[in-house]
């Protein structure tokens, strides 16, 4: 039935881009509905909530252990350059010591699982079918797909920073930071460098979940594909390790994750980020391209 | 016109001149900013590489085959018509080609060569403007285990943008309530019965008032009595006027509400007419009971019959063209005693058996 005929309710979500349909006047707009539904079920979904909840446990854990192993009071070497160091005089730097540790294995998990199984997993149960009969469309679902799958990343982001704070917060003393530089900053600045950090991890994680939701198109099998998007990362990730390949170091998608150091120094440097947030869309962009260009024109036999 | 019971009729006047509805979108919503699919890839399906949609027809294809990679043609040079208002039986053994066939129609495959059309509308090149008017089932429901009924036909009428999202818990409820599945609403799919899992899938069909049902093998694992409800539902969604099209290997499930048939072996259309069509394909026999079969054999074969099957106590024959009374009267004159003379119409299932099976050959 033409939407058009529906009048005033007030939206439930945001003011959607612009390059939206113009939808019936009032409503909520048919694509704010596919995402929501979309999100609905990511967050909904039992084994996401739990990669969450791991996700909020382990900096917990981490500041317990580290509380542990801190000698009390001590605000060992200021100059010093190590996180762990800083963290003594500072539990805002729990936050950056989980994100760091996180970003290596845990985060890439949580994505890899919901970007592999964004298209395989309803492939696989059949509810592909049911949806592009309706018809969903196949580009329009694709962007929910992925649209979902960023901003799981960016929750699991906040959810890693968010348990770092309140258990730094609670087991270190807070104050003005020292960053790594040497410099110290206001309380305040030194949360907006955290909220910096969180955004350029998240954009490295909807990077890695492009990647995801192209090899997601690829096959009915979502546990192939999460597997498949985790050795991706690790591999990516040793190579970046071997000195023999250095050549190829600024290509590979996890080169830049843990730049986000540049953020805790005075000057910032900047040309790092950017070369990092550059190399994050490209891998969005393309493979986004692959998952769109093989999603649109394969035979659904699921 | 109402098949989802709720007051969303209005634009949904049969005919295929509708305006444009639920177009558009389609096309810059991803990442990519790329254009939509459904005018994209479809190889050979463009406007004018088929037939017109003729007014009559709710579902045509031309020259429709599909080779999958590895080179199985699955469907052959196919050329369904069914009729608008028509229960349209889509039969054949399984591995026929049925279900590739309805995947077609419904965009989910691509054809290899020729071409869809659906009330008028090309697919999949209109398959966003035309699909929102036809409701389907493919291959066996499909839905998210951990979502109750109720949420899967949420999501289900999420992902539809033609349709209004205030009323859609009336019409969710109006959908379930019409399969029998109201009170199993807020129970998981995971703890449904095959029957009631089934009932939800045609749910989905009945979201929104449509033009054309489609269903893939609906009553495939159901018991009696399930089938039964089924073949109700089928029935009573067909007498609002909706072109109904339902596939099934088993001629028996469908017969008693089908309009007309069209019959698949081996990818390709072996028949595809009304079932009285259907039946007076089938060479009528003469059953003749008598105590002389032998020398019933040889009158028999005298006037020319074909096929003639001599058994204890009686003699069959493919009538052919001659006349039961003619045959009666050669019998008398030659001396055969005729207990009784019967012509009985040839059973649908034998002639599908027939048009399907191995072994007998037919001309289609």
């Amino acid at each position: 039935m033409s939407t058009a005929e529906i009048t005033a309710v007030p939206p439930a979500g945001r003011a959607g881009p612009a390059d939206q349909p113009a939808g019936p006047p009032g409503a909520v707009p048919s694509w704010l509905r596919l995402l929501r539904s979309e999100l609905r079920l990511v967050f909904r979904r039992l084994r996401n909530l739990a990669l969450l909840v791991v996700l909020a446990a382990l900096p917990v854990l981490l500041g317990i252990a580290l509380r542990l192993a801190t000698p009390r009071g001590g605000r060992g070497g200021d100059a010093g350059a190590s996180f762990i160091s800083q963290l003594a005089g500072n539990g805002v730097f729990l936050a950056f010591i989980a994100i760091t540790l996180m970003i290596a294995l845990v985060l890439p998990l949580a994505v890899a699982v919901v970007s592999g199984d964004s298209v395989a997993g309803e492939a696989g149960l059949g509810t592909l079918r049911y949806l592009l009969t309706v018809p969903a469309g196949r580009t329009r679902l694709l962007a929910a797909k992925y649209v979902a799958i960023v901003v799981f990343g960016l929750s699991a982001c906040c959810v890693v920073v968010a348990a770092a704070l309140a258990t730094g917060a609670a087991l270190f003393p807070v104050g003005p930071v020292t960053l790594l530089s040497g410099n110290t900053v206001p309380l305040g600045q030194g949360l907006l460098r955290v909220l910096f950090v969180t955004l350029y991890v998240a954009a490295a994680m909807a990077a890695l979940g492009a990647i995801g939701l192209a090899v997601s198109t690829f096959t009915e099998h979502p546990i192939g594909a999460i597997a498949t998007v985790l050795v991706l990362a690790v591999v990516s990730e040793i190579a970046d390790n071997i000195p023999q390949f250095a050549v190829v170091h600024p290509y590979l998608p996890s080169h830049w994750w843990l730049f986000f150091d540049s953020l805790l120094r005075t000057p910032i440097a900047a040309s790092d980020l950017l070369h990092g947030l550059l190399s994050f869309g490209v891998y969005a962009v393309i493979f986004c391209s692959i998952a769109w260009a093989r999603f649109t024109s394969t035979d659904v036999t699921a | 016109m109402s098949t989802a019971g709720t007051g969303t009729d209005a634009d949904t006047g049969a005919d295929a001149g509708a305006p444009e509805r639920g177009t558009g979108p389609e096309a810059g919503t991803g990442p990519d900013g790329g254009t939509g699919p459904e005018s994209g890839p479809g190889p050979e399906s463009g406007p004018g590489a088929g037939p017109p949609g003729r007014p009559g027809l709710a579902i045509t294809t031309s020259g429709l085959t599909k080779r999958f990679r590895g080179g199985q043609l699955a469907v052959d040079d196919l050329g369904l018509a069914v009729p608008r208002g028509s229960i349209y039986g889509f039969l054949g053994p399984n591995g026929s080609g049925k279900t590739t066939t309805i995947r077609m129609l419904l965009g989910l495959i691509y054809p290899t060569r020729g071409s869809v059309r659906l009330l008028g509308e090309p697919v999949p090149g209109a398959a966003a403007r035309v699909l929102p008017r036809v409701g389907s089932l493919v291959e066996g429901p499909a839905f998210y285990p951990y979502l109750s009924g109720r949420a899967n036909l949420a999501r289900i009428d999420a992902a539809d943008r033609t349709t209004d999202p205030r009323t859609a818990a009336a019409r969710i409820d109006a959908a379930l309530d019409r399969v029998g599945l109201l009170s199993a609403a807020r129970k998981r799919y995971r703890a449904y019965s095959l029957g009631m899992k089934q009932r939800l899938a045609i749910a989905t069909g009945l979201l929104r008032p449509r033009e054309l049902i489609i269903l893939d093998e609906p009553t495939n694992g159901l018991d009696p009595q399930g089938t039964r409800e089924v073949r109700g539902l089928i029935r009573e969604i067909a007498t609002d006027g909706v072109t109904v099209l339902v596939s099934s290997h088993l001629l028996a499930e469908v017969e008693q509400i089908c309009t007309h048939v069209g019959v698949m072996r081996t990818g390709r259309l072996v028949f595809q007419g009304t079932l009285d069509e259907l039946r007076s394909r089938g060479s009528r026999r003469v059953v003749i009971r008598t105590t002389q079969p032998s020398e019933a054999a040889a009158t028999l074969a005298a006037l020319g019959l074909a096929d003639i099957q001599p058994a204890d106590g009686e003699v069959s024959a493919q009538l052919g063209d001659q006349s039961p009374e003619r045959i009666c009267r050669e019998l008398v004159l030659a001396g055969v005693g005729v207990a009784g003379l019967a012509t009985p119409r040839p059973n649908l299932e034998d002639l599908f058996v027939g048009l399907t099976g191995v072994g007998f050959d037919v001309d289609g």
